[in-house]
């Protein structure tokens, strides 16, 4: 269900896209008002979401236990599985956000003869999300060769690194088609897996699908369809320094790349996408385990009348005398 | 809000990254790249026309450079004939020179300014086809 509407929906947009330069011909809708209204979405957004989420107190640790915690001196704590410090908790952090450390640590959960659970190896996701995420942030980069001019120094070192393989004599850029395999597989993971299926959804499949034709127009405009990139470069240079122009000769393949583009940069705000913001937020990464160490005082705590058993007795003392109750002070 | 400092300082970083295209481009009135024609073998020619058509030769020089030395050095053919009927010599730096044989204000000019680098020049001779 999820899986064919967003299919359609994706459809839909490169419909639109088509049908917007080619028939009525709004280049300028599609080339400028539609990206600068998305990117402004986009920051707007993601500026909310984060501001949103800070404005939830988080008065007490959240350690998830992948290692000793730190207490007496003799006994060995884990820095960073579970950190009891700063730096600890940026190391765990940077490496949970450069390399996905928690899901390294995925496993299948498997019923083998009758009731018995067995754990087995399963790295694929790991190693497909991580390559997806890497490829997309190299695509990403490489990309401002369309946005600067004279292109910086670390674009053009990536983009040779990137491009050391030639097939004829053209450079390929290996990140765009290892985005479009991990993407792929992504995809077919969901399709292909029962459990994953089951808990899939329209916002899964969606973004997926958005970033799968993103890259496949992409390739397409580079080694097949060959893009006028002279003209693209004068149209995003133009963007980038609000002097928007549209020139000739770009085919309508890119204004469906750009408007792709722009429904993701739209969409991330209000999408599973944020975690790029929220993964910053999650607080079983961002705090440190030292609940042992520091007093965390809940924010929203009232003040509570306590009646201490001190109190207690010194006003019942006489009636528990009394009545041969014992009493701590005479 | 909580733990402002970091939030802000995060959000700073974000909208920095975000906006680099922006910030970077400032002050920048850059142009797309003056293409040079004025060369003697070009400035000999009745009709200013490339092997073919420009809107081909834009997009696709490098689809046809690569058909010319599959041609070349697979096949052993050096004739190419136009979709006009013309017919030239494939070879990089004997015809694509000889016309173009400011090389640095034509190919490179516009290379630069795309991000490409093609590897050519290690082998074939970047000086003018008519020494
Ligand atoms: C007969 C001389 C001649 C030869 C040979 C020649 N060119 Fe051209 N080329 C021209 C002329 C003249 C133009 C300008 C065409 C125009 O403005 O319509 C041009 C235009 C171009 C353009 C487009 C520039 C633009 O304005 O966007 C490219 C790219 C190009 N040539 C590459 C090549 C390559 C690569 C070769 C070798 C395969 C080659 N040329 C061979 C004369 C030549
Ligand atoms: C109108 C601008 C322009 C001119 C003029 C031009 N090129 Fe290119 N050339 C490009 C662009 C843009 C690309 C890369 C296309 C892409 O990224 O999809 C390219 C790519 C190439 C490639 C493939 C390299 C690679 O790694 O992808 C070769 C080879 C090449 N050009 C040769 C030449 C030669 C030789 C000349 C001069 C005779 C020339 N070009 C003139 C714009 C131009
Ligand atoms: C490793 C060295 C090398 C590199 C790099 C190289 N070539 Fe060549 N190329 C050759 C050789 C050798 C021939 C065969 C020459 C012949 O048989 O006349 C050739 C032939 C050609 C020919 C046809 C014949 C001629 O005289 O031009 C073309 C066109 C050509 N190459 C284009 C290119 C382009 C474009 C590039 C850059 C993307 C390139 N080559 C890079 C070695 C190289
Ligand atoms: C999330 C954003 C984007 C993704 C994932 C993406 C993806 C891709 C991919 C995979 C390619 C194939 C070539 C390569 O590997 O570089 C490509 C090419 C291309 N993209 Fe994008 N793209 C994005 C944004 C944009 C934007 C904003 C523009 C507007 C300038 C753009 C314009 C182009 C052009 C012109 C090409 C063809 C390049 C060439 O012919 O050399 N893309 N894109």
């Amino acid at each position: 269900m999820g899986m064919g509407l967003s299919a359609l929906l994706v459809i839909a947009l490169v419909l639109l896209a088509f049908l917007g330069v080619q028939v009525a011909g709004l280049q300028f809708l599609f080339g400028v008002v539609i990206p600068y209204a998305a990117f402004f979405i986009f920051l707007a957004g993601v500026v909310y979401r984060i501001v949103k989420w800070a404005q939830s107190p988080v008065p007490f640790r959240i350690p998830t236990t992948c290692g000793q915690q730190k207490s007496l001196p003799w006994i060995k704590s884990n820095k960073i599985d579970n950190p009891a410090s700063t730096a600890g908790v940026i190391a765990r952090m940077a490496l949970e956000v450069l390399f996905f450390r928690s899901l390294f640590r995925n496993v299948r959960a498997e019923l083998k003869d009758g009731p018995k659970i067995v754990y087995t190896w399963e790295k694929w996701l790991w190693l497909a999300g991580l390559l997806f995420h890497w490829s997309m942030l190299l695509v990403i980069i490489r990309h401002l060769r369309f946005f600067a001019d004279p292109i910086p120094s670390f674009v053009k070192v990536i983009s040779s690194v990137d491009g050391f393989f030639e097939i004829g004599l053209q450079h390929i850029y290996v990140s765009g088609i290892i985005l479009l395999l991990a993407v792929t597989y992504l995809f077919i993971r969901r399709v292909a897996i029962p459990q994953v299926r089951y808990i899939s959804l329209l916002s899964d499949y969606f973004p997926l699908l958005v970033i799968f034709t993103l890259a496949l127009t992409g390739i397409l405009m580079r080694y097949f369809m060959r893009e006028n990139v002279v003209a693209v470069k004068q149209l995003a240079l133009g963007l980038a320094t609000f002097n928007p122009t549209v020139p000739e000769g770009i085919s309508v393949l890119f204004y469906i790349h750009l408007f792709l583009v722009s429904v993701l940069f739209a969409y991330f705000p209000f999408s599973k996408l944020v975690h790029m913001g929220g993964i910053f937020l999650s607080p079983t990464r961002n705090l440190p385990n030292d609940s042992r160490a520091r007093r965390h005082i809940n924010p929203w705590n009232y003040p509570v009348e306590v009646h201490s058993y001190e109190e207690y007795e010194d006003e019942f003392r006489q009636v528990m005398k009394a009545v041969g109750i014992p009493v701590e002070k005479e | 809000m909580y733990k402002s400092r970091n939030i802000l300082a995060g959000l700073i970083i974000f909208i920095a990254m975000a906006t680099f295209p922006f910030w970077s481009a400032l002050g920048n009135d850059s142009v797309a790249p003056v293409l040079e024609l004025d060369t003697p073998a070009i400035n000999q020619l009745e009709e200013k026309q490339c092997v073919e058509s420009r809107d081909f030769m834009r997009r696709r020089h490098m689809e046809l450079l690569m058909e010319w030395k599959n041609a070349v050095a697979r096949e052993g053919m050096r004739i190419y004939r136009a979709s006009d009927g013309k017919t030239y010599d494939m070879s990089l730096q004997n015809t694509c020179l000889k016309c173009h044989s400011n090389k640095e204000e034509f190919c490179d000019r516009c290379h630069d300014y795309a991000g490409v680098k093609p590897v050519c020049w290690s082998c074939h001779l970047e000086a003018k086809g008519d020494e």
